[in-house]
């Protein structure tokens, strides 16, 4: 089936994917906005300050003497950024360490998972909080993706090898034992294609991580405060007291966007993951 | 007996120590990994302060730094001393406020958090047993289903940002809650009624925020784990035997759902307390958020570390004792 068949599908029949659709065309068209900026998002005091919405500034204008709205076009796409960079490392431990797992069994299994399940269970923020005050003012926005990624793969590597644990199961698997295939080519040919929807899923529900993750280092002034995003974008608000000077529309354009951006990743996640799980599709119709 | 010692306890005390063995090895190698040497940023620090100090006392300064911080000798050698410095409970005296230890500052905070997010957790996740189980067997109510939609609305956005939108809507807009703190600013904790109303009052938005974005996920779970209970056999012949629907709902339905959920409570620590954190931060409220942030701004380096320790060590202990009570609420790992 065609990916756009799917789309249309889900958009006839999946109110939670039109709901995403919608959310994150607004959150793209932002993004794209970024490109015909008319202001530099680096570049402070070039509108009047403190200025509330209007319609020449939609958001209004920051105590920095910037337009909010033409500011959240950059935050917007570098927050989206940092959660693609986060998500494409971590998938590929996560694929590695599952596949090795779920396949190899034995002992590299029970070392694997031992691993996998304390990072499940340890307190991420504390150690990411040690490591954003060691590195700050060194940290720039791909040293974040990357830490973010080394850290954000054990929930969904159990949830691969879990799935490679049913695949070797199957006769399929047996009959390429049997053909002589080697254990790399069958996890490579035979397995990972089952696994990729998951994974797909999983991306999405990682970004969701990274990106509110870097909001809260951010918040804490532990990113790379220069660079424009969501995170930052409260951080500036908070340094410059926006609440209770009375500036609050500085606040509420970064919480409203982060609320869109998050519930339009949320929602395709679960119809997503709705859709790929075959339970959920006997069900719909009727089997 | 032995077969629940050697299946059920003894994977879970080795897994207790492998989470303490990682995060702490973690915490051990982050800082010599990292670029900017603490020592010299100590010394750097000082020196910008603008007072004038003579070279030989910075020597000393520095000599006594590297020594506070574990960093002399090679690596092996700094790797067991940091190990023995922990099992002694010594984490070294706090930079920002010296020479007051390090844990004593956290023995101050830890209360506070602790019990916020203790009523917290235990709160959302009985809410949202209850409700998602409702939820399944009462498909149609209304009111059900709206707070269905809202526990999965607020589920995907960050602790911070729920924090900050309840905060301006009920301390700003709407000021019914007080604006920060966990107690007006000159009163003493004590245990009065009066202190207790006061306390109470000031945690209810911090913990309205770790429930309202916990919530949804028992919710959600428990949603999914009792719709297929609710077609079982014995379901049904229990709902045609005319047992009451409030007995079939508790004792057949939410009983046989509820193992993965405490499974799952003990999972949640962790990210429960990462949000506990950030959400301090908001209300500021008293706990270690407000300590991290307090080390952040003051560069008070042996604090992070130290509050990163007891975090890693606090949450591994709290899976750990939540490991060994499931065999009460599962009889099938008491009797293997």
């Amino acid at each position: 089936m065609s990916i756009f068949r799917i789309i249309r599908d889900l958009l006839k029949y999946d109110s939670r994917f039109r709901i995403a659709f919608v959310f994150l065309s607004a959150i793209l068209i932002m993004m794209l906005l970024s490109f015909v900026s008319p202001y530099s998002p680096n570049k402070t005091f070039v509108v009047a300050m403190d200025m509330p919405p209007s319609l020449e500034h939609p958001f209004g204008t920051s105590s920095r003497g910037q337009d909010i709205f033409w500011w959240m076009t950059f935050a917007v796409r570098n927050s989206f950024l940092l959660g693609i960079v986060t998500a494409v490392l971590s998938r590929v431990i996560a694929i590695i360490v599952g596949l090795m797992a779920g396949y190899e069994g034995g002992w590299i299994d029970k070392i694997l998972m031992a691993i996998n399940d304390s990072f499940v269970v340890m307190p991420l923020l504390p150690i990411l909080i040690l490591l954003g005050f060691l590195l700050r003012g060194k940290m720039n926005f791909f040293t974040l993706g990357l830490i973010l990624g080394i850290f954000g793969w054990p929930w969904d590597a159990r949830l691969i090898r879990s799935q490679v644990l049913s695949l070797k199961e199957r006769s399929f698997t047996r009959t390429a034992v049997y053909s002589g295939t080697h254990p790399f080519w069958i996890t490579i040919h035979e397995h990972l294609p089952f696994v990729l929807p998951i994974v797909f899923a999983t991306t999405i529900n990682n970004m969701l991580w990274s990106i509110g993750m870097e909001v809260t280092l951010s918040v804490l002034g532990l990113s790379d405060v220069g660079t424009p995003t969501i995170g930052t974008a409260l951080f500036w608000a908070n340094q410059h007291g926006a609440l209770v000077a009375g500036v609050w529309w500085w606040i509420a354009a970064p919480t409203f966007i982060a609320i869109i951006l998050f519930l339009g990743l949320y929602l395709l996640f679960s119809s997503i993951n709705e859709y790929i799980d075959p339970r959920t599709r006997l069900r719909l119709i009727g089997g | 007996m032995r077969k629940f010692v050697l299946h059920y306890l003894l994977p879970r005390i080795l897994q207790y120590f492998t989470v303490i063995f990682l995060g702490i090895t973690v915490t051990f190698i982050i800082p010599r990994l990292s670029p900017t040497d603490p020592v010299e940023a100590q010394v750097s620090m000082i020196l910008s302060s603008g007072s004038a100090v003579d070279p030989e006392a910075i020597e000393h300064m520095r000599a006594a730094l590297t020594e506070m911080y574990g960093l002399s000798g090679s690596p092996v050698e700094q790797y067991i001393a940091f190990w023995g410095r922990l099992l002694r409970g010594d984490l070294g005296p706090s930079l920002s406020t010296f020479p007051t230890p390090v844990t004593q500052l956290i023995g101050q905070a830890l209360p506070w958090t602790l019990g916020l997010m203790l009523a917290a957790v235990i709160l959302s996740w009985i809410i949202g047993n209850i409700l998602g189980a409702l939820a399944s067997y009462y498909p149609k109510n209304k009111l059900i289903y709206a707070i269905d939609i809202m526990s999965q609305a607020v589920r995907p956005i960050p602790y911070y940002v729920v924090a900050l939108v309840l905060l301006v809507v009920f301390a700003y807009l709407i000021p019914i809650f007080p604006f920060s703190g966990a107690y007006p600013v000159g009163t003493r904790p004590s245990l009065t009624p009066n202190f207790v109303l006061i306390y109470l009052k000031h945690s209810a938005l911090p913990a309205l925020t770790l429930i309202l974005v916990g919530f949804g996920g028992w919710f959600i779970g428990m949603k999914s784990l009792t719709s297929n209970i609710i077609s079982e056999d014995y379901v049904v012949y229990a709902e045609t035997t005319g047992i009451k629907e409030r007995k079939i709902l508790t004792q057949y339905i939410m009983r046989n759902a509820m193992l993965p959920q405490i499974t799952g409570l003990g999972l949640s620590l962790g990210t429960v307390f990462s949000g506990a954190l950030i959400m301090e931060v908001v209300f500021q409220y008293p706990g270690m958020g407000m300590l991290t942030l307090q080390a952040i701004f003051r560069n008070d380096y042996s604090l992070i570390m130290g509050i990163a320790i007891y975090s890693i060590i606090g949450v591994a202990t709290s899976v750990f004792l939540m490991d060994l009570i499931y065999p009460l609420f599962d009889p099938r790992v008491r009797y293997q």
